[in-house]
């Protein structure tokens, strides 16, 4: 009984069901186009993973309380660094992720400490880090090299190895679904089961007083910037390795989905409450329906409605779900 | 409580009544697609059942790019064929590819894609390759393309149009000048200012290459107004989103008819500028063919296993001044040219 109980008041089944109902959709309509084949899984499921690993320590900043806007130019600066290092000082591919890793890091606690520093919402402080950054990394790139985008990449030192861990192949699923599962797993696991876990639900539903209660704020919040920011360069990573170049408008837009995912999976705006499996969920839901309108051969017109109509319908879904779970654990 | 069963009702109502819609424009669409080759007349089921993708990096507010789908969407109905036409949300090549994955994935008879970042898309590309699908590359990416395996190029040659509008430009008098890019990522773009640029330092001048956001025209708008110095006398836009934002900031300076302007691409407002002399000339690739053509050809390729020789069919550049612009507002008008 206690087991059934439990189960029920798992916050991610919301938004399970409506996976399960938005994969049954596609199936039924667009299941002939290619959906169900392993190859169209696979685009869905890679578009789930980049965006979940974004979604998991987004997830984790949430419940403290704080929002990232500036990961998607972080892509973009990522990219790019890691192209400049490999194409013109003609450093091996892993010195220019080192390299980007870095910068990275150093913009999330550029966040974090500003954020703590001067308790300004994180919503304004990382608009602005969005808009320094993306606007660097044109000014860098067109300074340096005259162009937006960068190729040629696969020469680089340590390519093929690179190539293997962030761009290869498991049968038919790309490499980025096992770091999936594997972020997830570990936010998971540091959410649920550590001390810092439960520092991250104090900070952001009750802040005061988890100060009185000696929980260090500045330093859970800043190392979660540096988390979401860490992620951003990861994903950045895969698809330098994958399409062999950056661009400078790449990852655009990025935050706003990875914030979607994060609430489609049950996380609170407001911060305190939330899930990791439900942001992972979250994505996969994104991808699914981002990738099935495509199956379904919907009108490119029409697509920004569509997307919105079944992310809506998703949510809907989810809280309609939640009520009645909570109705029967009564 | 009575209450709170009779919200959740409602929602549960919502919900279903969400999907039943869905289905019903989903239904419309499927029913189009069949009525349409009966319209064409003979071996009408034959050819409904060749389904075409068309997958374009045309950001959707692009005036440029409807005419391009206006192009697919006439051809299929002529042709009695099936097409989906996709393109990312923004210029974005990691969501182009995913889109070719997806289309990929439905294993259609032809596809037809623009190719801005060959390496970006090599992969999905390779991917079509591998599953025999017909390739025709549309308006950028004509080398990239052969190298994939496409059957034929429909678009014109960037660099070469850049450096004709150069020419042109430098001919008129022009010294100084700026190449505004409103499409920054796109190696296409990139090859139009390099063109651009080449002729004008070949005539002696200068030219140097600004960089805006095209989806944003007001802050377009303010950059090319601040790029305008004293001594800049023409200025040279790559497409109707960027014209329009020069337009505006000469307008808003006072220089309109002053300073030579000139841009790819058509729309009503370059047409009207053109005519009235406030625009000196507009490049046309002619890119309702860009989308129409294709669509013909792999049809043709399909049935009859038939495709022009030579690799590329060129559709531009062509030259619109003041003397042809009139005849050509109509046609824009209708999204065609």
């Amino acid at each position: 009984m206690s087991a059934a109980k439990k189960f029920l008041d798992r916050p991610e089944l919301g938004v399970a069901a409506a996976v399960v109902a938005a994969w049954l959709f596609f199936a039924f309509y667009a299941g002939d186009s290619g959906f169900l084949s392993s190859r169209g899984t696979a685009t869905y499921l890679e578009i789930a993973s980049e965006l979940g690993i974004l979604a998991a320590p987004v997830a984790l900043l949430m419940i403290a309380g704080e929002f990232d806007l500036s990961i998607g130019s972080t892509m973009a600066a990522c990219g790019m660094t890691i192209a400049l290092c490999c194409d013109k000082l003609g450093w091996p591919i892993w010195g220019g992720i080192a390299a980007a890793a870095v910068l990275a890091l150093a913009v999330g606690f550029f966040n974090g400490f500003v954020v703590t520093k001067t308790r300004l919402p994180s919503f304004i402080v990382t608009l602005g880090s969005l808009f320094i950054l993306a606007g660097g990394t044109i000014g860098m790139t067109r300074l340096i090299t005259g162009r937006t985008q960068i190729g040629g990449l696969e020469e680089a030192g340590g390519f093929g190895a690179a190539e293997t861990i962030f761009a290869g192949h498991v049968g038919p699923i790309s490499a980025s679904v096992v770091w999936w599962i594997g972020i997830t797993a570990l936010a998971a696991w540091v959410l649920l089961h550590t001390r810092s876990g439960n520092w991250i639900f104090g900070v952001g539903g009750a802040p005061d007083s988890a100060r009185r209660v000696g929980i260090p704020v500045a330093r859970v919040k800043i190392s979660l910037f540096m988390m979401t920011s860490l992620a951003a360069c990861l994903v950045a990573t895969f698809q330098v390795v994958k399409f062999t170049g950056a661009d400078v408008l790449r990852g655009t837009g990025k935050e706003l989905e990875a914030i979607l995912a994060a609430v489609l999976g049950g996380t609170l705006l407001t911060g305190g409450r939330g899930s990791v499996l439900g942001a992972a969920c979250g994505a996969l839901l994104f991808g699914m329906v981002q990738q099935g309108i495509v199956f379904a051969g919907v009108d490119s017109d029409w697509y920004k409605v569509f997307l919105g109509a079944m992310l809506l319908l998703a949510v809907l879904l989810n809280s309609s779900v939640q009520t009645r779970m909570a109705e029967a654990r009564r | 409580m009575k209450r709170e069963v009779f919200a959740q009702r409602r929602g549960v109502f919502f919900v279903i009544a969400w999907l039943v819609a869905l289905f019903a424009v989903g239904c419309g669409k499927g029913e189009g697609g069949g009525g349409a080759p009966k319209a064409s007349g003979g071996g009408g089921g034959e050819r409904a059942n060749i389904r075409i993708a068309v997958v374009t990096h045309g950001q959707a507010s692009d005036t440029f790019w409807s005419v391009v789908k206006n192009g697919v969407d006439r051809a299929a109905k002529d042709m009695g064929v099936t097409v989906t036409y996709n393109a990312p949300q923004t210029f974005d090549m990691v969501a182009m590819s995913r889109l070719i994955d997806a289309e990929v994935a439905k294993k259609p008879d032809g596809l037809v894609v623009s190719v801005p970042d060959p390496r970006a898309l090599a992969k999905s590309l390779e991917a079509a390759r591998s599953a025999g699908i017909p390739l025709i590359t549309i308006n950028s990416g004509g080398d990239a393309g052969k190298e994939m395996g496409a059957l034929i190029h429909v678009g014109q040659a960037e660099y070469d149009a850049g450096k004709g509008g150069g020419e042109r430009m430098a001919k008129a008098g022009a010294k100084s000048a700026i190449c505004v890019n409103h499409e920054i990522g796109n190696a296409s773009q990139d090859e139009r200012c390099r063109g651009f640029t080449d002729a004008m330092e070949k005539a002696g001048g200068k030219a140097r290459v600004l960089a805006v956001n095209a989806t944003d025209l007001t802050d377009a708008q303010g950059k090319i107004g601040a790029a305008l110095t004293e001594d800049v006398d023409a200025v040279f836009t790559l497409g109707p989103l960027g014209s329009r934002a020069a337009l505006g900031a000469l307008k808003a300076a006072g220089k309109l008819g002053k300073i030579q302007l000139g841009t790819f691409d058509l729309s009503p407002d370059v047409l009207a500028a053109v005519r009235d002399g406030q625009m000196a000339f507009a490049i046309d690739q002619q890119q309702y063919l860009q989308g129409y053509l294709p669509i013909v050809m792999l049809t043709q390729y399909k049935l009859y296993g038939v495709m022009p020789a030579g690799g590329a069919l060129p559709t531009g550049p062509a030259f619109v001044t003041k003397d042809n612009a009139a005849a050509v507002i109509g046609w824009t008008k209708e999204g065609l040219r």
